[in-house]
């Protein structure tokens, strides 16, 4: 590579500065960690905020135009059930029940969970059972408990375990696992719909959302225009996290709150980082234009500063990315429900940020490096 | 405001020149002109009979990388790089490889008497082995014209006169020049030829032919 000793050179200046580095390297390093700590947040609320939808899996649901997330449902008429049973390109569609309930448990505790009610004859989007047989959930007073973070609230119940729940009696037939934990912090149980609705005081209507599955993907604007015409929403699946995601983003201030937090978080490592390396800068001026006397072109100083910004600023990210990770890590561990997760996008938002704050040092460095003048040098 | 008027002058290879004259007088502003980084505002800078100021910025730059050798005032060696690796510079700027510069550069500073010194840091020195570095540095790619600016102002009188006579003895030749600005009389005794500078005008030669 054409320029790779002067590069060297750059890569020594820089690295043999071991207080300028350091500085350089925390303020990257800080900034990463707090941009990747807010975004990793938000992306765990989401997650877990999608959770049903994921769990569920269903590929198209169906529900009132005002409900803005899984655990909001607003109960649907049984007619729309049959309605949507009969529009063209619809496989199959059933109800679910989504409700809540106080569980009584054996030491006579109350503990508050999620119900969902399967369809009877289908048992869409049933869970994967790590213990028991999906087949018992049919069997009298049968519930499958999910083995998630929030188990232990039910004292961790085994197969064939009790609880009253509305002054009925419930036995546990299965352990579930599934892909995602709630974001309630409360525990959930599934059972079948008849059982639910008999055991939950519910309005009128039950249904909280028919659930399609599609004979071609080709379908989805038809009945989604058909479920227009009736007054309700059909939204795919990535559509439903969609609209979840929108309504914790701009209603509800999360999303404003680690917005600002990651803008701030850049702020700070651009501060720290653009200060201290203009600082070095300024401290190597007088040998940057020694250089040029020497016979140094622009360019070559213009790659050697913008190799040590980019060098620091992808080991800060590294650093950070690192950190962040072990401290969820610790988290996690010590708090099993704690909702952060790392994911390829807010990796790249954070690389892209830190590539930012390289790029603003470096472009005040080179501003600050092509200005002066060999001839200064000579002056002294 | 002018500083330096009306100036004609010529180096030839072989010898060693040296500018005197007050401060102010516009001795460094014409040593800038000579070697490439100060633009005259008229009048030419033949170096073989080639003008250089007529050459584009790049051009000009690869001039000054391989027809002149600076010694600055205060060396500017990097304190971060070991004098190995800040006499190599000239090579890595030409591109030449890493470990073939550094093993060049030991040769040169093996020429200044700084053989065992090769990985250690500029402000481990002595003055005077800075600037046998500095020296080191500038002539390592082989310069035409040597430029030393004020050589022996951090000295002290006996390591100022040794080196000027070490660049005589060892780094002045037959196809290379030596431009010196100095204030310093006690090194004139070495000079081939003074040259004195007085409100930017070459004024009279003090020490053979103008």
């Amino acid at each position: 590579m054409k320029h790779l000793g002067i590069l060297r050179i750059g890569f020594k200046l820089l690295i043999n500065d071991k207080a300028k580095f350091s500085a350089l390297l925390i303020g990257i390093t800080f900034a990463v960690f707090l941009m990747m700590q807010m975004t990793a947040m938000f992306a765990g609320i989401l997650n877990r905020a999608f959770s049903t939808v994921t769990n569920i899996g269903a590929s198209m649901w169906i529900m009132d135009p005002a409900v803005n997330t899984a655990s909001s449902a607003i109960p649907l008429p049984n007619y729309l059930l049959d309605a949507v049973r009969s529009m063209d390109g619809v496989l199959h569609a059933v109800p679910i029940f989504m409700g809540s309930a106080m569980v009584k448990l054996d030491s006579g505790v109350y503990q508050s969970a999620n119900v969902v009610g399967l369809d009877d004859a289908s048992l869409l989007g049933r869970p994967n059972l790590e213990q028991g047989n999906i087949q018992d959930i049919y069997a009298d007073k049968a519930f499958v408990v999910v083995h998630d973070a929030e188990y232990p609230k039910l004292e961790s119940p085994v197969i064939g375990g009790g609880f009253e729940l509305n002054d009925h009696h419930g036995r546990i037939v299965g352990i579930a696992r599934v892909a995602a934990n709630g974001l309630n912090g409360v525990p959930t149980l599934y059972t079948t719909y008849s059982r639910a609705i008999e055991y939950i005081p519910t309005t009128r209507f039950t249904i909280s959302y028919v659930l399609v599955e599609l004979k071609t993907v080709d379908a989805i604007a038809t009945v989604k225009a058909a479920v227009a015409r009736l007054g309700y929403v059909a939204l795919t699946r990535d559509e439903f996290n969609q609209r979840i995601s929108n309504f914790y983003v701009y209603r509800t201030g999360i999303g404003t709150n680690i917005l600002l937090m990651t803008v701030i978080s850049f702020i700070v490592g651009l501060s720290i980082s653009g200060q201290t390396f203009f600082t070095f800068i300024l401290e190597n001026l007088e040998k940057f234009g020694a250089l040029k006397a020497i016979g140094a072109k622009g360019r070559d100083l213009v790659y050697m500063i913008l190799f040590m910004a980019t060098f620091t600023a992808l080991t800060g990210y590294g650093l950070g990315i690192g950190l962040v990770t072990l401290m969820i890590s610790i988290a996690r561990y010590r708090l099993p429900n704690y909702a952060a997760m790392i994911t390829f996008g807010n990796m790249g938002l954070a690389f892209g940020m830190v590539l930012l704050i390289a790029g603003i040092s470096s472009y005040i460095g080179i501003r600050k490096v092509l200005k002066i003048e060999p001839f200064d040098i000579f002056r002294g | 405001m002018t500083a330096v008027k009306e100036v004609g002058m010529v180096a030839h290879y072989g010898e060693m020149l040296f500018i005197v004259g007050p401060s102010g007088s516009g001795k460094t502003t014409l040593l800038s002109m000579i070697s490439g980084i100060l633009r005259p505002n008229a009048g030419k800078v033949l170096v073989k009979g080639e003008d250089i100021w007529a050459l584009t910025t790049d051009r000009l730059a690869e001039f000054r990388l391989s027809t002149i050798g600076f010694v600055f005032q205060d060396y500017h060696l990097f304190p971060r790089l070991t004098t190995a690796e800040n006499v190599a510079i000239p090579l890595i700027l030409k591109q030449k490889n890493w470990n073939e510069s550094i093993a060049e550069a030991r040769k040169y500073l093996e020429i200044v008497g700084l053989k065992d010194r090769g990985e250690t840091l500029p402000v481990k020195l002595s003055g005077g082995e800075q600037q046998r570095v500095a020296i080191a540095r500038a002539i390592i790619g082989g310069p035409e014209i040597l430029i030393m600016d004020e050589p022996t102002a951090s000295l002290d009188g006996d390591t100022g006169r040794m080196i000027i006579a070490f660049v005589k003895e060892k780094v002045l030749n037959e196809k290379r020049c030596i431009l010196i600005v100095t204030h310093d009389a006690r090194i004139n005794e070495y000079a081939d030829r003074i040259l004195n500078m007085e409100d930017g005008h070459l004024t009279n030669a003090v020490k053979g032919n103008e």
